[in-house]
């Protein structure tokens, strides 16, 4: 991924600035800059996402791509985040405690880097809350 | 709009096919298909192709023009165009071709679909077909293709009556087709076992789970049906072509564990060919991976949702169960060129109401049906054929 295509994703990856739309109350992340039902109506502001949630499903990554084989295995789950998006994300946490419906909060982690001399990818992992 | 008939098919036996290039994939394709429908080149008025990444997997685009060319078309000046939504890139470059026939704007149209994947190594084309989900949101944070249709089955495993056992016996039969289909990949049966020991992918996948990494191509010529007895004396009609799309992520979807795009698109085809499910004699749905296929059952419609992996184990979906499924291999057993595989679902039900299917023939098959999905169900195309 080229550098500028990481970074100016950096308010999200980092940081989980979402959107919200005023008009219906939905939330967005990653953003939306057009709401799917309000349409025209909607009026989306940014929104900072809590970073808390719940695990909706998950797999244990045994095979991944070469950006990722050394993680392996490694677990990705799709998170329900509190204010009702959902997203995938890798859960730091041993194979053999992931749970549905075991809740997560947001960590900022290192996820993956361009080759040896390349730019380090950060974002945003999960971690089991007590 | 006119009715519209498949009057000729083709297709390269499916593999790793280390001698053959991209170009002598679909050069061999389109000219089997020509040669099935008595066909000359120059009566061909539009060519539609579906192909996935040949950006990618072999560093060439403009592929439309590429395959007018070596098929001998470039002086002809034919419309060609090529149609990409990841692995349904085939089914939508056939609705395509049947859009443009049914409109009365061509008569002679050819539908094709291409890939040659093994030119570069395994962990690239990985990589390649997370292009098929979300780049910046999915693969981007280490989701491969096998991870999210892993989340599926855990989420469906979690909530239905699924057992791994019922999983395997989607690869077993699978298999068990294969091994009756001269271009299939891999035409060995295997057993639950073979399926259970074999390394684990993403959990609960495992390799036998999953379909392979394939080189191969499929062309298939379709015509108004009022023409179509000039070129055969067996046209098979096209009763429905219908096509949804949803979000691109799994995670925004409704329901993990069911793909509305399959559910609406078979709507829509049930509709648009009148006929009901118990009509249907076989159907080629898409199992890029064990779950793909028991999600796909339900969801157009063949049984309730949490049924489709008793319906398996029971054999139902076997050939000589009462709905014939992936009579083919499947994407499983007989391979998975991405951007070939809707058109050789086309090329099996052609094959199937014809009766030329050999040894995997459903005898008395009249209807047939086709489903095929782009990424994690972002995109699926279902038709409906029937021979007349």
């Amino acid at each position: 991924m080229s550098v500028a295509r990481f970074w100016r994703k950096i308010p999200q990856r980092y940081n989980m600035l979402g959107t919200k739309c005023e008009t219906c109350g939905r939330h967005f992340f990653p953003p939306r800059s057009f709401c799917p039902d309000c349409r025209r109506s909607g009026k989306i502001t940014d929104y900072k996402f809590a970073g808390t949630g719940t695990v909706v499903t998950y797999t244990v990554i045994h095979t991944a791509s070469e950006q990722f084989e050394h993680l392996t295995p490694y677990v990705l789950a799709i998170v329900q985040l509190n204010e009702g998006p959902r997203m995938t994300a890798q859960v730091v946490c041993r194979p053999d405690e992931i749970k549905i419906g075991m809740k997560v909060k947001r960590v900022f982690r290192r996820i993956a880097a361009d080759g040896e001399s390349g730019v380090i990818h950060y974002g945003t992992k999960f971690v089991p809350v007590e | 709009m006119r009715d519209v008939a498949v009057i000729g098919v083709g297709c390269t036996t499916f593999g790793e096919k280390w001698g053959s290039s991209f170009r002598d994939l679909f050069v061999e394709a389109g000219a089997l298909a020509l040669e099935d429908a008595q066909l000359s080149g120059e009566k061909i008025d539009a060519m539609y192709v579906g192909n996935m990444s040949a950006g990618r997997f072999i560093e060439q685009e403009h592929i439309g023009a590429l395959i007018a060319d070596y098929a001998g078309l470039a002086t002809h000046h034919i419309p060609s165009t090529r149609v990409e939504a990841a692995c349904a890139s085939g089914g939508l470059a056939f609705r395509q071709a049947v859009i443009a026939v049914a409109s009365g704007m061509e008569d002679i149209v050819v539908a094709a679909g291409v890939e040659k994947m093994t030119d570069v190594e395994p962990g690239a084309s990985t990589d390649m077909l997370t292009g098929a989900a979300d780049r910046e949101w999915e693969g981007f944070v280490g989701a491969t293709f096998p991870g999210l249709y892993a989340m599926i089955a855990t989420d469906y495993m979690h909530r239905y009556a699924l057992t791994r056992e019922q999983l395997a016996e989607v690869a077993v039969k699978n298999h068990y087709n294969g091994a009756r289909n001269p271009i299939a990949q891999f035409q060995q049966e295997i057993t639950i076992d073979t399926v259970l020991k074999s390394t684990m992918v993403a959990e609960p996948l495992r390799l036998f789970d999953c379909s392979p990494i394939t080189d191969g191509a499929a062309a298939v010529i379709v015509a108004p049906l009022e023409r179509a007895r000039e070129f055969t004396d067996t046209p098979i009609k096209v009763l429905a072509s219908a096509q949804a799309s949803d979000t691109i992520t799994l995670h925004d979807r409704r329901d993990i564990s069911t793909l509305d795009a399959s559910v609406v698109a078979a709507q829509r085809a049930f509709a648009m060919a009148k006929v009901k499910h118990k009509d249907i004699d076989l159907v080629e749905v898409h199992d890029c991976f064990s779950i793909a296929e028991i999600c796909a059952i339900e969801d157009l419609g063949f049984c309730k949702k949490g049924e489709a992996g008793k319906l398996t184990a029971d054999g139902v979906t076997a050939l000589n169960g009462d709905i014939p499924v992936n009579t083919s291999g499947g994407l499983k057993a007989c391979g998975h060129p991405v951007g070939a595989t809707g058109i050789k679902q086309v090329f099996e039900v052609v094959q199937q109401l014809r009766g030329e299917a050999g040894k995997r023939q459903i005898s008395g098959a009249e209807i047939g049906m086709t489903h095929n999905v782009g990424g994690t169900g972002a995109t699926v195309a279902v038709h409906i054929f029937r021979r007349v």
